[in-house]
């Protein structure tokens, strides 16, 4: 068993330094920190030695596992390859020593990354305009939101409600309601897709838009995708797609030819920039026509191939952060669509979608498949076959782990209770993904024989199942120096 | 080049087990009229030399190279020890997802655990969360958080807020019935607090304010919090240059009660505006509406200490539309460099770090205001940032500056028009005395023609 | 397992009437759903409850419930008790882990709630 790397405030020591500052060649003016609020000192702040920092961080490192270690089916969020040379180019001195308020002369590459980086993206999605300025999916969702409802406010009502289907993820409703709009949820039938008639009866002129997210959460693709804009466009509301399932569409179909007024994609998911342990990642949100005059400020012009930023916007929903986005992760994406081309781009679906069929026919019957219907990019499994041992989702995860394995995601959808969804990704090959559902069976072999294993997994990782009661009841969120 | 690791071979055989014989047929569920019956039109494809000669080409158009640059404005240029990025690139810190299972996830949640430790001791607060987007939308939070609290709608921001920043807190608040006014600044470049006592009614939610301002100065935050508290309403600290933090006394101790800000500082190169990291703390006493992921404490099954995501309740997968904020991912590779860009300086280093600012910057200042046409706009005590006024148009000393390769400072007159001829210089610890020395002579060459 | 002279509604709440006043906790089928609870928002003392809307909200490590009030009326007490030890909603959900007492405003709101018989019958509905 390993020893725990203690907390760096546990090992800080006094007087040793990592880092020292070359000498002041101005005057020292000591006499200035009387005329502001000034501090002695930093109380308990960590002082330590370079080699320390060091391994510190390296140890701490080995107990994460990570993509580049091994297989990561996490549904929804998209583990594929994060390719090394995105990571080479984006830290191009030209790109990283960039200030955001340089002269414009000064940033045209910036500016012809970001561009390029829009048109691209509106050729995939079929949308006539893009703003890169959102720093993740849910942002992305809540500038979608807000452009819908300068619209509709522009055309002399807000409108009051939103519809999401009850498969959907949480920020969407989350998003919604940060733009003044009631959630109503729509349910799915028992193909897990929209039940249309549902939607229609709750259809009527206060419904400002649909929120749907295809393929949705099952990896179902909503197949009356375009009956339903139509329905919903009929009302004069919106129809916004979530893109974070982006990954199995590439080059097969286009959220704007499906009827999508507004889209959302995110970057660290479909175009492969790494996801850092939890960002940062960017979140575009592409629209048609007649919401560009809303999109955030500034947009980028382009004219006789001189850049420039367009900030006379009387109708844009004004800025969501600061400066122009999560740049450095543009040009990431940037760098992974001109390596693939038009060809590799659909093979990355094909490929995605090819993985996920493959597991969820090896799998099939061994775990329990709520809803039959064909999907694309990933397989919703169920623990109801292993519950009649006493064994739950997330038992099966826990094991997964003893396995170098990283678990599927159980939090949502809601529909499916005990959920294990599963999103292989194209990158991986036949013997990771082999070797995974060898594991699957292996673990449903011993739900049978021997639960217990199961119960008390993991039982080779860094540390055991934590008690997330004990987290919650009693917040230890900090460091303090009394504690021992 | 592609990322795919099937052969034809491997294809085949999974196609035979699934039992088709093309991975057309998987996508039968599309139907057929929305199916896209042509290829993208995108560049085709690029070996990876191509690429990164492609992508070089495309840096290389960025003429910052050999520039002497005095910009701040909320992105600053700082020494980044080499250990930061040697550790923040390893594959276990770049390549998982957020910290879901924690028993294969100790390394990331650690570190956030640190970082909000390492953000309440420089704050002087309680509690603080893994991280929001950036500084102007950790403002924008701030403002919902104190919102929910309060159940007010009044909000007072100082027009000494970043003008971005102040942008961002419309943009969050339009829908939501909140109102928004701003408060003045006087001659020392600090907001007027005289105003403020008037402004401030019961009705008010929180006064936001921002220390050091856009203007470089260091605001008196226990005035404005005693002005706040006194009407029921909540002080809010934004700290855009957090290095400030290694010699200012803490927000927290001079009554702030949510401090939230930008920490590019720390570590995130400039990277033409992200990704940055914002930041958020606040009392203990606010926790059930603090927004974002926190980080906590426990142990395992066998006692072992450990630690997890928790109070997750508050989010949107949880909560759902009544959650306290919708933010999923947030900037955990940049939290992760700002942690080891704090432990690195430690205690020591960044108090040396933002010493070294104020007294650059105050050097810098004080020479160009020897200089004849040209002078510092404030009185009042600023950290490495200040506002000059010249006797002529910005526009046209700027022009000038850059053609002897110094970017000069930011403009001023577009979001203060009452600023005119006003520029904002940054001087930092990557500026010798012979560069500060250089835009000295330099300016006063432009102001002698 | 579930006191007799309580009353039941459909959200899993319990309501134990004393003439005019009543307390109000949430029943042990409803504590067993949540799971480890972690948290209890209470209502301030004096709030005006309406029948059928939500007065507080039960937190556990991964969900949030709400409280529906089982009739209209005002809060004349809460069980300060959870807010340092919410397992005692766990532990004794109908005696220790009461939630509200109140001042009943409508009597006429009772004929809605279930009796015991009519609550366990609904709750054998419940099961798949």
């Amino acid at each position: 068993m390993m020893i725990r790397e203690p907390l760096i405030f546990d090992i800080s020591g006094t007087e040793k330094k990592a880092f020292s500052m070359p000498e002041l060649d101005v005057p020292e003016r000591k006499d200035l920190l009387k005329d502001i609020p000034s501090r002695e000192e930093i109380e308990d702040f960590p002082q330590i030695s370079e080699i320390e920092i060091v391994r510190h961080f390296t140890r701490l490192s080995k107990t994460n596992y990570c993509i580049d270690e091994g297989f990561y089916p996490l549904g929804s969020c998209t583990m594929k390859y994060n390719p090394k040379v995105n990571e080479k180019v984006a830290a191009l001195d030209g790109f990283t020593s960039s200030h955001p308020y340089a002269a414009l002369d000064v940033n045209q590459g910036n500016l012809e990354v970001l561009k390029t980086t829009e048109k691209l993206l509106q050729e995939i999605t079929g949308m006539d305009a893009f703003t890169l300025q959102p720093s993740a999916g849910a942002q992305g969702e809540s500038v979608g939101m807000m452009l819908i409802r300068a619209c509709l406010e522009d055309r002399g009502d807000p409108r009051k409600i939103v519809l999401i289907p009850d498969s959907a993820h949480g920020t969407n409703p989350s998003s919604a309601h940060i733009c003044g709009y009631q959630v109503q949820e729509v349910k799915s039938n028992e193909s897990g897709t929209i039940d249309v008639d549902d939607l229609v009866k709750m259809l009527s002129e206060e419904v400002a838009a649909v929120m749907i997210t295809n393929p949705n959460t099952l990896g179902v693709f909503e197949n009356d995708i375009k009956r339903i804009a139509d329905i919903v466009h009929a009302k004069g509301g919106f129809v916004y797609m979530d893109g974070a399932n982006m990954n199995a569409l590439l080059g097969i179909c286009r959220p704007g030819d499906m009827g999508a007024d507004v889209i959302h994609l995110n970057l660290h998911k479909t175009f492969s920039t790494p996801h850092g342990g939890g960002g940062p990642g960017s979140g575009p949100v592409g629209v048609k026509k007649k919401l560009e005059p809303y999109l955030p400020v500034p947009l980028i012009e382009q004219n006789e191939g001189i850049y420039s930023f367009n900030y006379e916007r009387p109708k844009s929903i004004g800025r969501v952060r600061a400066f122009y986005g999560n740049f450095l992760v543009v040009v990431k994406a940037l760098a992974y669509i001109l390596s693939l081309g038009a060809e590799g781009l659909k093979e990355v679906s094909e490929i995605a979608v090819l993985n996920a069929n493959y597991i969820r026919k090896k799998l099939e019957g061994i775990y329990h498949l709520k809803y039959s219907t064909p999907a694309l990019h990933e397989c919703v499994f169920s623990d109801k076959f292993q519950k009649k041992y006493g064994v739950q989702n997330l038992d099966i995860a826990k094991r997964l782990i003893d396995l170098n394995i990283h678990p599927p995601t159980m939090s949502f959808p809601l529909i499916v209770h005990g959920a294990l969804m599963i999103e292989p990704t194209e990158t991986e090959s036949k013997r990771d993904l082999d070797m995974f559902i060898n594991a699957m069976q292996q673990i449903a072999e011993e739900a049978r024989e021997d639960p217990k294993i199961l119960k008390s997994a993991p039982h080779k990782s860094y540390v055991r199942r934590l008690d997330e009661t004990y987290a919650a009841r009693n917040p230890i969120l900090r460091w303090q120096p009394t504690q021992e | 080049m592609n990322y795919i690791s099937l052969s034809d071979k491997d294809k085949k055989e999974m196609l035979d087990e699934i039992g088709i014989s093309t991975v057309d047929e998987l996508f039968t569920s599309v139907p057929k009229n929305i199916k896209l019956k042509r290829l993208l039109d995108v560049p085709a494809a690029l070996s990876e030399p191509e690429l990164v000669d492609k992508l070089r080409e495309i840096a290389e158009k960025n003429k910052n190279a050999g520039l002497l640059s005095f910009l701040g404005a909320g992105a600053y240029q700082h020494y980044i020890p080499a250990v930061v990025d040697y550790l923040s690139s390893r594959g276990e810190f770049v390549s998982p997802y957020t910290p879901y299972q924690p028993e294969v996830s100790q390394g990331t949640l650690q570190v956030i655990f640190e970082f909000q430790t390492l953000i309440c001791q420089l704050t002087g607060m309680d509690i603080a969360n893994a991280s929001l987007y950036d500084g102007a939308s950790g403002a924008a939070e701030a403002v919902l958080m104190a919102n929910r609290l309060t159940r007010k709608e009044k909000i007072l921001v100082a027009s000494t807020l970043h003008p971005q920043y102040r942008q961002v807190i419309k943009t969050y608040t339009r829908n939501l019935g909140l109102s928004i006014e701003e408060i003045d600044f006087v001659n020392s470049g600090k907001i007027d607090t005289e105003q403020l006592a008037k402004k401030i009614d019961e009705e008010t939610a929180a006064v936001v304010c921002q220390s050091p301002n856009f203007f470089g100065i260091v605001e008196d935050i226990q005035t404005i919090s005693n002005i706040a508290h006194k009407k029921n309403a909540l002080s809010v600290c934004v700290v855009s240059e957090p290095i400030s933090l290694g010699i200012l006394e803490p927000p927290g101790k001079l009554g702030a009660d949510i401090v939230t800000g930008e920490a590019q500082a720390f570590g995130m190169p400039l990277s033409f505006g992200g990704p940055y990291l914002g930041f958020m703390a606040c009392s203990k006493k606010y926790l059930r509406q603090f927004p974002g992921r926190i980080a906590g404490q426990t142990k395992d099954v066998d006692g072992k200490q450990g630690y997890v995501l928790t109070l997750s309740t508050r989010e949107q997968h949880i909560r759902r539309e009544r959650a306290t904020s919708n933010i999923c991912t947030n900037q955990a590779l940049c939290l992760l460099r700002a942690t080891m860009f704090l432990e690195t300086l430690g205690k020591c280093g960044l108090r040396d770090m933002a010493t070294h600012n104020l007294y650059k910057a105050d050097y810098a200042r004080q020479k160009i205001s020897e200089v004849k046409g040209v002078e510092a706009r404030f009185s009042g005590t600023s950290f490495n940032e200040f506002v000059l006024s010249f006797n002529r148009p910005w526009v046209e000393i700027e022009s000038s500056l850059r053609e002897k390769l110094i970017i000069g400072g930011y403009d001023l007159q577009k979001d203060y028009p009452g600023l005119k001829n006003c520029a904002l210089f940054c001087v930092t610890e990557m500026h010798k005395k012979e560069d500060i020395d250089k835009l000295v002579e330099i300016l006063d060459e432009i102001l002698r023609q | 397992m579930y006191p007799e002279d309580y009353y039941y509604t459909k959200d899993h709440e319990w309501i134990k009437i004393e003439g005019n006043k009543a307390t109000v906790g949430v029943t042990d089928f409803a504590q067993k759903q949540m799971g480890d609870v972690v948290y209890v928002e209470l209502p301030e003392i004096g709030t005006k409850l309406k029948f059928h809307k939500s007065f507080g909200v039960i937190e556990s490590v991964k969900a949030v419930s709400d409280v529906y009030a089982p009739v209209s009326g005002e809060v004349t007490e809460v069980n300060e008790d959870l807010n340092d030890a919410p397992e005692i909603l766990n532990e004794d959900p109908h005696k220790k882990g009461w939630v509200i007492k109140l001042n009943i405003e409508d009597k006429a709101e009772l004929e809605e709630l279930m009796s015991l018989s009519d609550y366990e019958k609904f709750l054998e509905g419940l099961e798949d």
